[in-house]
């Protein structure tokens, strides 16, 4: 035991001693998460749209006002022919162009029934389509109150309620994904270098040679990093909780020890790959290519898995980072409980085990 | 000088279809400096790799301070020292702090680490340097510094392979002292090398060509053997029945 502990110190000696990298491992994840919640979201506030109003009348009058109205809107600029669209769009200067037929008001009132045409600009398509949505949902508002005030019988409605995060606030999607991104890259590299840079120093030799057993070696080699990833997930959620106004819904202590699995089973990957490799540089390709790019594309965080090619959902199930990004949103977000991720946790210890045996049996192959 | 520390008998280690170690048996007698010579590839480091537990012979017996090489694994990690060429050492460590790890990993108690610590510190003139990064001394300190803490935990026998490497002939003399001084205190020195003037420093010394022992005897003998000049001599007669090449 004393072995072990010895053994530990050393470790902080090298993460503290390097400033730079412990800086970076600290403050990483702060950015990150502030990044995210405030840079890259992908609500869309304040776009600029120009309206071709042929009608002008009190009808088409009152629809522009309530766009112009909404936070997601501004009115940039009236146009008077079909011809200025396209050069609004090719100037960029509107996302969306909202054109009002003649009779607006008129069809809407006698004939109950009137058209408005929406041109989005779908050189970005998500942007494109959240703009339509944004709109449409403000002219289903304003038709809503027009036949509240003529008590029309036959009406549908669409009532479409965001469930878990009514706001639609991008934060949401984004803490899990970062808090899955920062623990990976953090257990899986740091400790993958730590042990390769023993191995070509030379001391790792030494120390095979010495009475430590290797396990020894390999767990007080993790130990460190569990402990800087707590501090890690610690500021994540008091980041996400007090400035990006995400709530943890569920239990914050399913949370925690879900944290630590995942940390753990990422720190086992690490041994994994610093048991394949020779060199820093090797470690740190494995780790970045191998691991970490399709980590972000498939675990369903940037890009919605359901909507990828059979293959592709196949592949993502090996992915942890794709579980734990699952429970994360299950129990921070919708705030249910183990009973409903226990599966995903199955999985994440499974593979914590796998990866955990396999990398101190190769370790002991090295001596044999 | 009777007692024996390492013997082998027929040792050998097949990497698949090469032979890199083949059949060799020498005994090493306690408080001996013990000279492994031998051109790369000649066989050594995987001799010595073997002694110290790092690899499993393919067949033979040998035994290290009275322990099976098979069997008794972590009792012999607990009776040997290791140096490699690295001069293995945390360089963001402390020299201080370096030399409590390997107390500590050695299991020793504080009060020994404190006094052998003091002790070292002194015997090597760092007392200065104590507290500095071993990354911040010089390349002639850390050897030395490296092969004091190889036999921090006072081993019965302790391995060097090619411990001087890359320092001046004036450095490779200071750390030869330190050397004799740990053998006239009782410690079993194996020592791989392939500079020749160190061959003569050496009690005796073992000449290795392409996996098997070509010689093995005290250096003034081997001179006299081969009717040679010097160490240099006797080497390269044997070394150019090499077939082998490089590693």
């Amino acid at each position: 035991m004393k072995q072990f502990i010895v053994f530990i110190k050393k470790e902080f000696h090298h993460i503290f001693r390097d400033k730079r990298t412990l800086f970076i491992l600290l403050v990483m994840p702060v950015v990150q998460i502030i990044i995210f919640g405030f840079a890259l979201t992908n609500e869309v506030k304040n776009s600029k749209i120009a309206v071709l109003d042929i009608s002008k009348d009190a009808g088409s009058q009152s629809l522009i006002a309530e766009i112009d109205a909404s936070k997601y809107f501004e009115l940039e600029k009236n146009l008077y022919s079909y011809k200025q669209i396209d050069e609004e769009f090719r100037k960029g200067s509107a996302r969306l162009v909202m054109v009002i037929p003649r009779n607006f008001n008129e069809d809407l009132l006698h004939f109950n029934k009137a058209t408005v045409q929406l041109i989005a600009d779908a050189s970005d398509p998500n942007v494109a389509n959240t703009l339509t949505n944004y709109a449409s949902a403000i002219i289903r508002d304003y038709q809503k109150r027009i036949t509240d005030n003529h008590n029309l019988p036959y009406t549908i409605t669409p009532e479409i309620k965001m469930l878990y995060n009514p706001q639609l606030n991008g934060a949401f999607n984004f803490v899990p994904g970062v808090m899955a991104m920062v623990l990976l890259l953090i257990c899986t590299l740091m400790t993958a270098i730590t042990i390769v840079k023993e191995k070509e120093m030379g001391t790792m030799e030494i120390l095979l040679v010495s009475p430590l057993r290797p396990q020894m070696v390999v767990l007080a080699k993790a130990v460190p990093y569990l402990a800087l990833s707590i501090v890690n997930i610690v500021s994540i959620l008091l980041l996400s909780v007090n400035v990006l106004e995400v709530p943890v819904n569920g239990s914050l202590v399913l949370l925690l020890l879900e944290s630590i699995l995942f940390t753990l089973m990422s720190l086992s990957l690490g041994l994994l790959i610093s048991s394949a490799s020779e060199s820093q540089q090797s470690a740190m390709f494995i780790s970045l290519v191998a691991l970490f790019l399709p980590t972000v594309m498939l675990s369903g965080f940037m890009f919605p898995i359901e909507n990828m090619p059979l293959t592709l959902q196949l592949i993502s199930n090996i992915i942890p980072a794709k579980w734990y990004y699952n429970i994360v949103r299950a129990v921070m977000i919708k705030g249910i409980g183990i009973r409903a991720v226990w599966k995903e946790t199955l999985i994440l210890a499974g593979m914590t085990f796998l990866f955990l045996a396999i990398a101190i049996k190769r370790f002991k192959i090295r001596l044999a | 000088m009777n007692e024996i520390m390492i013997t082998t008998e027929k040792l050998t280690k097949k990497f698949g279809e090469f032979t890199a170690v083949d059949q060799i048996s020498f005994d090493v007698h306690k408080g001996e400096i013990f000279g492994f010579l031998g051109a790369n590839g000649a066989g050594k480091t995987t001799a010595m790799r073997m002694l110290c537990g790092l690899l499993l012979p393919t067949s033979g017996k040998a035994t290290v301070a009275g322990y099976d090489v098979y069997r008794q694994n972590e009792k012999i990690k607990r009776n040997i020292g290791y140096m490699s060429q690295k001069f293995s050492l945390y360089e963001d460590l402390t020299v201080k702090e370096n030399m409590k790890f390997y107390g500590g990993i050695y299991g020793k108690s504080d009060a020994y680490i404190k006094q052998k610590t003091s002790f070292i510190l002194d015997q090597l003139h760092l007392n200065s340097e104590a507290n500095k990064l071993v990354k911040s001394i010089p390349l002639g300190w850390k050897q030395k510094l490296a092969f004091s803490v190889a036999i921090f935990h006072e081993p019965g026998i302790v391995f060097l392979d090619e411990p001087t490497g890359g320092v001046d002939p004036v450095t490779r003399r200071d750390f030869w002292k330190l050397i004799y001084e740990a053998a006239d205190t009782g410690i079993t020195i194996f020592v791989t090398t392939h500079y020749m003037d160190e061959a003569e420093y050496c009690n005796r010394v073992c000449i290795m060509v392409d996996g098997r022992i070509e010689a093995l005897d005290s250096p003034g003998q081997l001179i006299k053997t081969y009717n040679a000049q010097s160490m240099d001599d006797v080497f390269l007669k044997l070394a150019r029945k090499a077939v082998r090449v490089d590693d």
